[in-house]
């Protein structure tokens, strides 16, 4: 990596660097890399794919953006909008699970952690599939699990491949045993797409984690990962309480996966949008 | 007892009735008991009877998956390794026969002493374990053996190695696996069915719990740790979660609820490997003669309709 001097450094808003939250603790402003401590407005990192340019740290990107940046402008049509989780378990913890899903609906706007619809990626037609971390992170549960699924059954219609881009923590705790039951739906819909000759591109940006890398995030047909994405089934928190193993500095990340034969190839964001297209491209049964 | 409660406790009890529980007639005090446990849904079932539940599916002398196929199998011949890198002792699998006929079983398998906890790994299985299973899966597949699954794990282990080995991968598979197959296949929750580590091997035609097993999407403990912030809320939790069987098979997740001897399994082993062997060909003689095709659609179709939304 070329060596950086402090000048090189673009750092416009120093007061913001840093967030106060309501309970005093002090957190890193999301616009601050973690990589090299760089700050940057955010129309410079809208422009940049959320990119450090200095670094090359990948930022979180949200689903809207996710899809602004790999859908040719205003192709994208977005479809079951309108689906919302029930509470089936009336489940409260420190707080009832409907208050939380409001809390998410307002400031995420978006009525579950993942968006579906159809698109064009370098004028080709397809379905996407995109995750949003920022709702309730990312996490599956009956929405997510039936979107998911509609989006194979439109993709099996309508003869398209499906691109899913997956950024969760896993399943939805609050939705107890039927959130872990979106892993076989979500599967059995993925089944379905493949055994009528459709194809899944699977994107696992950061993290894929817990109940995705073990349902449709790990069964596409060929699965591309960001770099220094997590993505594992346990995470090294749980990992390192419970077997007290020092964990090696890549635990769980797509560098790792790729290593150990987990990942076709890990994509910068900058490549995402030409090696979909390409793929896409290989995939599109001549006629 | 408000009105809706008592429609729904209705609801319940007809469906319950509608689940073909066993064969015959001579079960039917514990049919009767499982339904006063059903009753006892419409008042809150208190966070203390729940965690009883907890603590029996978890119990030391609790029989594991080796314990009933002694009891229950004919002719039983253990299948080892996943053909690749290893013999996971977490997951056992083998053939045998069941009132005649051979079926292919496979199941976690959780150790009675210290040697045999280690060498079972608690029942935590490595993806190699999910990968014999997935063999064993497609050896049934291709014989037309039925497939019975016993589910008993705390989880998938999560460790360095199973990471590197591709933990999440192999789970996601064992399901997709299961989703293929056309014979039929039973799953049994005998005792936990923890997370992605019991779903792998229970996407069946029929899944069953017995009546102290619990079956949930994270450990009580954990959920309390990232929810509660506090582990020692796992009671608090366990109950939030509902993970018994009786509210699984309210949720619709399974399809029906093997009896236990009073007190739990573990104080009559033999008498609970009878309810589960009833229970198991009961099933399976009802899912008999289907098409493979019809299976496997039933079977999707049944999974495709899980989780609750408007
Ligand atoms: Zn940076």
């Amino acid at each position: 990596m070329v060596e950086m001097s402090a000048t090189d450094k673009v750092d416009v808003s120093i007061e913001h660097k840093q967030v106060t939250l309501d309970d005093g603790t002090v957190k890193k402003h999301p616009n601050t890399c973690p990589g090299c401590g760089s700050h940057y407005r955010d129309d410079e990192l809208q422009a940049s794919l959320r990119v450090c340019p200095q670094c090359e740290y990948h930022f979180p990107v949200r689903g809207l953006e996710r899809i602004e940046q790999l859908a040719d402008p205003g192709s994208f049509a977005e479809d079951e909008s309108a689906l919302r989780s029930g509470d089936p378990l009336e489940f409260f913890d420190l707080r009832p699970y409907t208050e939380r899903l409001a809390e998410a609906e307002e400031s995420t706007g978006l009525g579950d952690a993942m968006i579906t619809g159809s698109a064009l990626i370098e004028a080709l037609p397809c379905r996407l599939a995109v995750m949003d971390f920022s709702f309730m992170g990312g996490s599956m549960g009956s929405v997510v699990g039936e979107k998911f699924a509609r989006a194979c059954d439109h993709a099996a219609a309508d003869r398209l491949p499906l691109v899913s881009v997956s950024s969760s923590g896993g399943a939805r705790m609050q939705e107890g045993i039927l959130a872990l039951m979106q892993l076989p739906k979500t599967i059995c819909a993925l089944e379905e797409l493949h055994a009528s000759g459709g194809v899944m591109i699977s994107v696992l940006a950061h993290p894929t984690t817990g109940g995705l890398l073990a349902s449709f995030a790990s069964l596409g047909d060929v699965l591309v990962a960001e770099p220094g994405a997590l993505m594992s089934f346990a995470g090294p928190r749980v990992v390192a309480q419970t077997t007290r193993e020092k964990l090696p500095d890549d635990f769980g990340l797509a560098e790792s996966n790729l290593r150990f034969g987990h990942i076709d190839r890990i994509v910068p964001r900058q490549e995402l949008r030409p090696v979909l297209a390409q793929l896409i491209r290989l995939f599109r049964r001549t006629a | 007892m408000t009105s809706d409660a008592e429609l729904g406790l209705r609801d319940r009890l007809a469906r319950l009735s509608g689940v073909k529980l066993l064969r015959g007639t001579r079960l039917s005090a514990e049919f009767e008991r499982l339904q006063r446990q059903l009753e006892r849904l419409k008042d809150d079932t208190s966070d203390e009877e729940i965690w009883q539940r907890v603590e029996l599916a978890r119990h030391k002398d609790r029989p594991y998956t080796l314990d009933y196929v002694e009891r229950i199998l004919d002719d039983f011949f253990e299948l080892h390794g996943d053909r690749g890198r290893m013999d996971d002792h977490a997951i056992v699998a083998g053939i045998g026969k069941l009132e005649g006929r051979t079926i292919a079983l496979l199941g976690h398998q959780k150790g009675r002493d210290l040697k045999e906890r280690t060498k079972r790994n608690f029942g935590m299985a490595y993806p190699e374990g999910y990968r014999k299973a997935v063999r064993v899966m497609e050896l049934a597949d291709r014989h037309g053996f039925p497939l019975v699954t016993l589910v008993d794990t705390p989880g998938a282990f999560p460790g360095v190695a199973a990471e590197q080995h591709g933990q999440g991968g192999a789970i996601a598979r064992s399901q997709a696996m299961m989703m293929r197959l056309g014979v039929p296949t039973v799953s049994v929750v005998i005792g936990e069915g923890g997370s992605g580590g019991a779903i792998a091997i229970a996407v069946a035609d029929r899944v069953l719990m017995q009546e102290n097993a619990i079956y949930s999407v994270i450990s009580p403990e954990g959920c309390a740790a990232i929810l509660w912030r506090d582990a020692s809320q796992a009671k608090k939790a366990a109950s939030a979660f509902r993970l018994d069987a009786a509210h699984c098979l309210d949720l619709g997740v399974i399809e029906g609820i093997v009896p236990e001897p009073v007190g739990g399994a573990q104080t009559d082993v033999d008498a609970a490997a009878l309810f589960l062997r009833e229970s198991v060909v009961s099933h399976l003689h009802e899912l008999d003669g289907t098409a493979s095709d019809d299976l496997r659609r039933a079977r999707r179709a049944k999974f495709r309709s899980m989780g609750v939304f408007a």
